[in-house]
């Protein structure tokens, strides 16, 4: 049954939808949003990398993302100016990949398929590498889901709550960088923010809850997988800006349900 | 018996020294004040007791097992979460909804549980934050700037309600304040800080200490004005001065 491509896409699809859900609640809550960028941004060097040393292709953009957030985070605690620096590093990374991509024989190609995903292109073996990647982001945020809710709202209260802040944000930092490695294939690594922050955006109007919005964030991007899909069958358009679109059509109709909290 | 110490507590943040040879304690029971202008390492000294910083020098001692109940001066809230007051009790810990009722009810806000907390009026926040510290059960509560952007009614009605939960549960009480008049009355000791402790005792005492005159002007002319709001209600000072 996998053997339909179409399928595949779905099921890859609707994975990458399930946590970028509740995860870019959170990248919305925490002003997130320019962090992420950076990670995905600094995926397309793993790509380079990866192609370079003919690693792993999933491997590497999980590496060298972990990296870039790791290092953001510190830079982060040290309270430098993050909008300049993360400029830097996002863009740096961005440029290094692009040029260093250049000189994988062949690469050049598949280059388009990293920026913007190759939704249709999902093999077993990739299906299988997204719902683990996606099993252990889900089961990252549901175990530190409460902790990650009282970080977010005010870290001394955390503390007094007997939590450790500094933790927490290793734990959304590392569910970034897996999330940021498995969309690449999906929607690539230009559009894995819009993933995060849209269906999270379109959710906050109706939810009354945090649970409520990681719900229905989650459900969001389902709907946005299905019809960017269909969309791309249809008009024969790329699959993963298709379903980018249809989340920004999600949202946009989104603004006018009541908002309730 | 203390709940809670610190023994000559230094912090510097970079070059600057914020807090220098601080030493304190806090007895079950009691309600201590910390006063002080902007920059006097207010936040800091509770931010070190909470255990959010570490000193450069010194100790801060807890009791075993002490439970602590804080409330913030404010939530990272500006409507990008949606949370419910009664959510947020059972934040990180769940809390029974007969607990949470019977917490709300206590700080005169029964009832809420359903509403938004971005929602809730100055007052009404306060109480539910000071609703979620007592569900903790707490042998200390620990306020930073309890009664910001209450009126003076709103902060005298605060203020009567720790003193009464002070009362019901024996819990002792630490916070940090801007309202010097009001709080003055309310506390049993008052400690005026400005990097270092300037003065301690009783109110009375602390506003008749001629360094606590000194850093806040007070009933002298021509000394410091650090402190502007009790600019704004010089009219009532002396009132409260002789109450404390």
């Amino acid at each position: 049954m996998l053997d339909d491509f179409l399928l595949r896409a779905v099921l890859a699809g609707l994975a990458l939808a399930l946590a970028a859900g509740p995860l870019g609640c959170f990248v919305v809550w925490r002003r997130m949003a320019y962090f992420g960028e950076a990670t995905s941004h600094a995926a397309i060097l793993g790509v380079a990398l990866a192609l370079a040393m003919s690693a792993n292709i999933f491997v590497g953009t999980l590496s060298v993302a972990l990296l870039m957030a790791l290092a953001v985070s510190a830079l982060t605690d040290r309270g430098l100016a993050m909008d300049t620096t993360l400029g830097v590093l996002a863009h740096s990374a961005l440029a290094f990949g692009l040029v260093g991509v250049s000189f994988v024989q062949g690469a050049r190609m598949d280059l388009t398929a990293y920026l913007f995903g190759d939704i249709l292109a999902v093999g077993r073996g990739d299906l299988a590498i997204i719902w683990t990647g996606v099993a252990a982001v889900l089961a990252l945020l549901a175990w530190r889901w409460s902790a990650l809710l009282t970080t977010t709202l005010n870290e001394d209260l955390a503390v007094a709550s007997g939590l450790n802040p500094r933790r927490e944000r290793l734990v959304l930092t590392l569910a970034l960088a897996l999330v940021v490695a498995v969309a690449i294939k999906v929607v690539g690594a230009l559009l894995i923010v819009a993933m995060l922050i849209i269906p999270a955006a379109a959710a906050r109007g109706p939810s009354r809850t945090p649970e409520a919005m990681a719900a229905l964030a989650a459900a969001v991007g389902i709907l946005a997988v299905l019809g960017g899909l269909w969309a791309s069958l249809q008009f024969d358009t790329p699959a993963g800006p298709s379903i980018v679109a249809a989340a920004a059509v999600l949202f946009t109709l989104g603004l006018a349900l009541p908002h309730r909290g | 018996m203390t709940l809670l110490s610190a023994e000559d507590v230094s912090v510097r943040f970079g070059d600057t020294e914020v807090l220098r040879d601080v030493d304190f304690a806090i007895d079950p029971g009691e309600i201590v004040t910390v006063v002080g202008p902007n920059g006097s390492g207010k936040s800091t000294l509770l931010r070190v007791l909470l255990g959010v910083i570490r000193p450069n020098m010194g100790k801060v001692t807890r009791k075993d097992g002490l439970a602590i109940g804080y409330m913030p001066q404010r939530l990272a809230l500006d409507g990008r979460m949606p949370l419910t007051v009664r959510r947020f009790l059972s934040l990180p810990v769940p809390r029974p909804a007969e607990a949470a009722r019977a917490a709300l009810a206590r700080v005169g806000v029964a009832g809420v549980e359903g509403q938004q907390l971005a929602t809730l009026s100055g007052g009404q926040f306060q109480r539910v934050l000071l609703a979620r510290a007592l569900l903790a059960a707490p042998q200390l509560l620990i306020m930073d700037e309890p009664t910001q952007g209450l009126d003076q009614p709103g902060t005298a009605a605060f203020y009567k309600l720790i003193e009464d939960v002070r009362a019901e549960t024996g819990a002792a009480v630490l916070m940090v304040s801007h309202d010097l008049h009001v709080v003055m009355s309310a506390s049993d000791r008052v400690i005026c800080l400005n990097g270092h402790i300037c003065c301690q005792g009783t109110p009375k005492v602390v506003v008749n200490a001629p360094e606590y005159r000194a850093l806040f002007g007070l009933g002298t002319s021509g000394a410091f004005a650090l402190y502007q709001h009790a600019h704004d209600h010089d009219h009532d000072h002396a009132e409260h001065v002789d109450a404390g």
